[in-house]
């Protein structure tokens, strides 16, 4: 009966695995729903703000803002967006192939590269793999505050700015669906702005330029930083869902895949059961002909 | 004649619509827009943006500082949610540096024990695993 024994522990022990993914799969169900809604609420700032600098690329002030010059390239900033946490499928696995695949492209020019990183798994990553890390923040809960992004993007857009970076670019997980998160390498920096049809519309083809008050140099420089922000904020929210229904999906995986395990190992233990009863009978039998 | 107000925060939209006249508190003092207003962009002071619906409505809006940009038949009104402060956003920066320069440095780090403690978890698992094999 040593055999039935072990198996019935196994069976015990999946059995209580199997309750912990469930638990995490509902509760990143949960997750998942508001933190889409923050995704969705995040969306008509980044509209409307990508709408004004969108008809800033099509004024023309008298002064030629930093962030939407184009350099050449010597050294390439990355601000990579991650989870804290594991246990959400090839999330992360999938981001971080991306951004190597990109970091490489650039090695091969010569361009040595730098990164900024949000959550834990791109922190425990890049430690991992070795590069220059230049600022990082984890721990940003389920609830992302832009407060909590500024200082690291700040490092970036400083670096930017005095030189030593010439290119920025976001790695983050896009929300395709519940099913589906896309890993996305975007341009932050320079600006790559097209104009919007509707501008063409309201300048009716002439030269115009805004009134700016109190000047040009620091509205430019306070626009564009914001633009900056939402489009970094934007990634993060987004990251979040992204985070939560993988997790979701994952966690289903492992549930369905427990309740396999448990059936085929019920399945040896009756076997092993009815094995050792039939082998006691004939014992019984054997003895009692002896006699 | 009226005029397109859009008022947004990073956080979600606070009120979108038609008005007659807006008005907001810019950087060097309260501006009143009107329909065909020319092209202006500036900076927002803490304080009530009031918007004068067509129906003579006036609706106020709190907002924290932020960019009002104002187009002929468009006003923007990009709403801060984060206190903003030049010191504060250089201490925020200097935070994240120093957090990354400690991480690299510092081998016994909080990621580096989570990691440790997941290998040990899964050796421990692998050796349970070797011993039943053996036992039979």
């Amino acid at each position: 009966m040593a055999g039935a024994k072990e198996i019935r522990t196994k069976i015990k022990s999946v059995k209580n695995t199997q309750k912990i993914t469930r638990a995490m799969e509902k509760v990143a169900m949960s997750k998942m729903r508001k933190a889409q809604e923050r995704m969705i609420n995040a969306r008509p700032y980044a509209q409307k703000i990508l709408r004004t600098v969108g008809h800033l690329a099509q004024a023309n002030p008298e002064y030629k803002h930093p962030f939407l010059v184009d350099r050449a390239v010597k050294r390439v900033a990355f601000i990579v967006v991650s989870s804290d946490r594991g246990l959400c499928g090839g999330l992360n696995t999938n981001l971080f192939r991306a951004a190597i695949r990109s970091i490489r492209e650039w090695k091969e020019k010569g361009v040595e590269a730098e990164y900024a990183v949000f959550g834990n798994k791109a922190v425990a990553f890049f430690k991992r793999v070795g590069g220059k890390v230049v600022a990082q923040t984890s721990h940003l809960g389920d609830k992302p505050h832009l407060e909590q992004l500024l200082g690291t993007i700040k490092v970036v857009t400083d670096a930017y700015r005095s030189g030593e970076v010439d290119r920025v670019f976001l790695v983050s997980n896009q929300f395709v669906n519940t099913m589906t998160q896309k890993p996305t390498i975007r341009q932050l920096l320079p600006l790559a702005v097209t104009a919007g049809e509707e501008g063409e519309r309201s300048s009716g083809g002439f030269p115009w330029d805004y009134i700016y008050e109190p000047d040009a140099r620091e509205l430019l420089d306070t626009v564009l930083g914001r633009y900056l922000e939402s489009q970094v904020y934007q990634a993060v929210v987004e990251n979040s869902a992204s985070e939560q229904s993988a997790r979701m999906v994952a966690m289903k995986a492992a549930t369905e895949n427990a309740g396999k395990i448990i059936n085929s190992l019920q399945l040896a233990y009756n076997k092993a059961r009815q094995a050792s009863i039939t082998k006691e009978l004939a014992e019984i039998v054997g003895g009692a002909a002896a006699v | 004649m009226s005029i397109h107000v859009d008022i947004v925060s990073a956080e979600g939209q606070i009120h979108t619509g038609e008005a007659k006249m807006v008005f907001a508190p810019a950087e060097m003092g309260e501006v009143g827009i009107s329909p065909r207003h020319a092209p202006l962009l500036t900076r927002l002071k803490p304080g009530a943006v009031r918007v004068q619906t067509e129906s003579g409505e006036e609706l106020a809006f709190f907002v924290g500082g932020g960019i009002l940009e104002v187009q002929p038949h468009l006003v923007t009104v990009l709403a801060d949610t984060a206190l903003r402060a030049k010191d504060v956003d250089e201490a925020a920066a200097a935070q994240a540096k120093q957090r990354a320069e400690e991480a690299m440095s510092n081998a016994k780090s909080e990621v580096d024990l989570a990691r440790a403690q997941a290998e040990l978890v899964q050796a421990a698992a692998l050796m349970q695993f070797l011993d039943k094999i053996k036992k039979r």
